[in-house]
C-alpha cells in the first residue's frame, strides 16, 4: 500500500489491518508520554483547497502524535488565489521536503492525480475529493461501529478492543444526500467489503447515477424502511447546499419532514440502533436534537476516533519499505 | 540443512523455574514486580514466569496481575526500511509500572536492538524504579552495550546460524533449535 486514495480499491485485509493498528493507537492517549516516535524527522503536508475543521485538525493531531513535523497549507490566502496551478503548488511543496501529502480538493480525482502524475513521489492520502471519496472518514466510521457493536466503549483506550474482526452481518442505513456525499461513497464500499449489509435511503433525486451497480439495497421511503428493516446503525448525511446548484427537493421543511431523523422517528427506532453523522450537523434539518444528543449517538466518538484512525493510516503508509507497484 | 535441538520442553520448564527463583531472590519477593513480555514469544514466556513466581510466593492467583506485554514495533530503528510490520498488542497490568521493578522478557537476545527499543517504549509508558532483562536464550553477537540479568541458556552461535524458539502457546510445542550455519 503506497497511497490511500479511495475505499473502493481497499482490500478487506488492509482495511481490518488499519482498524487494528488504530486500536493500538487509542492506547497512546492513556500513557505518560502521549506520542510515538514513528515519524520523527519526517514531514506531513496538509494540503487543503476546501474548508475543513475536523479533518484538518484531526490529521494534524495524528501526525503530531506520531512525532512528524506538519506543514499546513490552505488555498485561501495562498498563491493559489494569485492563479498558481495545482502542479506548481505541489512542486513547490515537494521542493520544501514533504514525506507525505494529505489532500482535500473540490475536484473529484485530485488525490489520484497527485499520486499518479509523477509531480511528486510520496504517499498521498485523500482527505476528500469533490463528491468522490473520503476514505479516512469511512475508516473511522467503520472503527466506531465495530467498537459499538462489540459492546465496548465506542471511543477512547480499550485494551481488549475488537481486533481482527469486520462488520459481518451488521445492517447499516445511510440516509440523505447520497449524490453529493463522498462520505457515503466511501462508506458504501468499505462497509460492504467488511461484510455489512448496506442500505441507502434517499429521495430519487439525491441518488447517483449507477447506484444499481453498488453493493446496496435502495429505499425511497424512510418510514417504510425503518418499519421493514432492523438496523444496527443509521448514518445521517449532511445536506450539502454548497454542492447543489439546482433544486433536488421542494424546500427544507419538506426534506426535514420526509428524510430527517426527527424526534418522532428516533423514538420509534429499536433501542439497539446507533446513530451516526459525519458532521458538521444541521440540527433540526437532517437530524433532530433528540437523536443527536441521545446516548446512542456516536457523533463525538466518530470525531475522537478520527485521530487514532488517521495515525493508523499514516503508520501504514509511511513505515516499511515502499512497494514498487501501488 | 542441519538442525539440532538445544533445549527440549523439560529444559525450558526447568530454565523458567530457575529464572523465577532468581527474580524473586534479586527482587526480595514478588512485591512491586511487573513482567512485560516482548511480542510475540516473550509474551507467553512472561506469563509462564509470572505463574512460576506467583506459585512460589504462595499466591498463584496473582499471576495475571504480574504479567503483561510491551510492543516495541513503533520504537524500532529500522521502521523505514525492511518490510511493513503491523504492531502487536501492548497490555500493561492495571497497577501500572511507576516505581516498580519491571522485568522485560524475550525469547532470544541477539543484537540487543529489540531491547533498546523496549527501553524507549517503557520510558513512554511510565517510570519504573528498576528495569531488568530475562531471556530464554542469549546467543551473543551484540550490536549495543546491553546484557541480560537472567538467562535460560547461553548459546554460543555463529552469526550465520539461526536460533528457533517454539512455544506451546504459539507453535504447539516447546523447543529451542539451531539450524543453518556453515558446515
Amino acid at each position: 500500500m503506497k497511497h490511500l486514495l479511495d475505499t473502493a480499491s481497499l482490500s478487506r485485509a488492509d482495511a481490518i489491518g488499519i482498524l487494528d493498528i488504530a486500536e493500538e493507537m487509542t492506547l497512546v492517549s492513556e500513557r505518560e508520554v502521549k506520542k510515538l516516535p514513528v515519524l520523527r524527522g519526517r514531514t506531513v503536508v496538509n494540503l487543503f483547497f476546501e474548508d475543513s475543521t475536523r479533518t484538518r485538525l484531526s490529521f494534524e493531531a495524528a501526525a503530531k502524535r506520531l512525532s512528524a513535523d506538519v506543514l499546513n497549507f490552505s488555498a485561501k490566502g495562498s498563491s493559489v488565489s494569485k492563479g498558481e496551478s495545482l502542479q506548481d503548488t505541489i512542486q513547490t511543496i515537494s521542493a520544501m521536503g514533504a514525506d507525505a501529502i494529505v489532500v482535500r480538493h473540490g475536484g473529484a480525482g485530485t488525490a489520484h492525480r497527485l499520486a499518479h502524475t509523477g509531480w511528486i513521489d510520496v504517499p498521498v492520502i485523500n482527505a476528500g475529493d469533490g463528491t468522490h471519496e473520503h476514505p479516512t472518514q469511512a475508516l473511522l466510521d467503520a472503527f466506531t461501529l465495530r467498537r459499538a457493536l462489540a459492546g465496548v466503549p465506542a471511543s477512547g483506550p480499550v485494551a481488549g478492543g475488537p481486533r481482527g474482526r469486520g462488520l459481518d452481518g451488521a445492517k447499516v442505513a445511510i440516509v440523505g444526500d447520497i449524490l453529493h456525499s463522498r462520505v457515503a461513497r466511501s462508506n458504501v464500499h468499505l462497509l460492504a467489503r467488511l461484510g455489512a449489509d448496506v442500505h441507502l435511503i434517499a429521495p430519487p433525486t439525491l441518488l447517483p447515477w449507477g447506484v444499481e451497480h453498488w453493493p446496496v439495497t435502495v429505499h425511497f421511503d424512510f418510514d417504510e424502511a425503518l418499519r421493514s428493516e432492523d438496523f444496527a446503525a443509521v448514518m445521517m448525511l449532511r445536506v450539502q447546499h454548497e454542492r447543489m446548484h439546482e433544486s433536488f427537493f421542494p424546500n427544507e421543511r419538506e426534506y426535514a419532514r420526509l428524510w430527517g431523523l426527527s424526534a418522532a422517528r428516533f423514538e420509534k427506532l429499536p433501542a439497539h440502533t446507533f446513530i451516526m453523522h459525519p458532521g458538521p450537523m444541521n440540527r433540526g434539518f437532517e437530524i433532530s436534537a433528540a437523536a443527536a444528543d441521545s446516548p446512542r449517538a456516536l457523533v463525538l466518538d466518530q470525531v475522537e476516533n478520527g485521530v487514532s484512525v488517521r495515525m493508523a493510516v499514516l503508520y501504514r503508509l509511511l513505515t516499511g519499505q515502499e512497494e514498487t507497484n501501488d | 540443512m542441519t538442525q539440532r535441538t538445544v533445549l527440549d520442553a523439560a529444559d525450558i520448564s526447568r530454565a523458567i523455574t530457575r529464572i523465577a527463583h532468581e527474580i524473586i531472590e534479586s527482587n526480595k519477593g514478588s512485591d512491586d514486580l511487573v513482567l512485560l513480555g516482548i511480542p510475540r514469544r516473550g509474551v507467553p514466556l512472561a506469563l509462564r514466569l509470572a505463574e512460576a513466581i506467583a506459585s512460589i510466593s504462595g499466591r498463584p492467583e496473582a499471576a495475571t496481575e504480574l504479567a503483561g506485554s510491551l510492543d516495541i514495533t513503533m520504537y524500532r530503528d529500522d521502521l523505514r526500511g525492511g518490510s511493513y510490520r503491523a504492531p502487536e498488542p501492548t497490555s500493561i497490568p492495571a497497577s501500572g509500572i511507576d516505581a516498580k521493578t519491571v522485568v522485560l522478557v524475550d525469547d532470544v537476545l541477539f543484537s540487543g536492538r529489540t531491547i533498546r527499543a523496549g527501553l524507549d517504549a517503557l520510558a513512554d509508558v511510565g517510570r519504573p524504579a528498576k528495569v531488568r532483562l530475562a531471556v530464554l536464550v542469549d546467543r551473543g553477537h551484540r550490536d549495543l552495550p546491553i546484557r541480560a540479568d537472567h538467562v535460560g541458556k547461553n548459546l554460543p552461535t555463529s552469526s550465520s546460524e539461526r536460533v528457533n524458539v517454539s512455544l506451546d502457546e504459539i507453535d504447539g510445542s516447546d523447543s529451542v533449535t539451531i539450524s543453518g550455519g556453515r558446515e
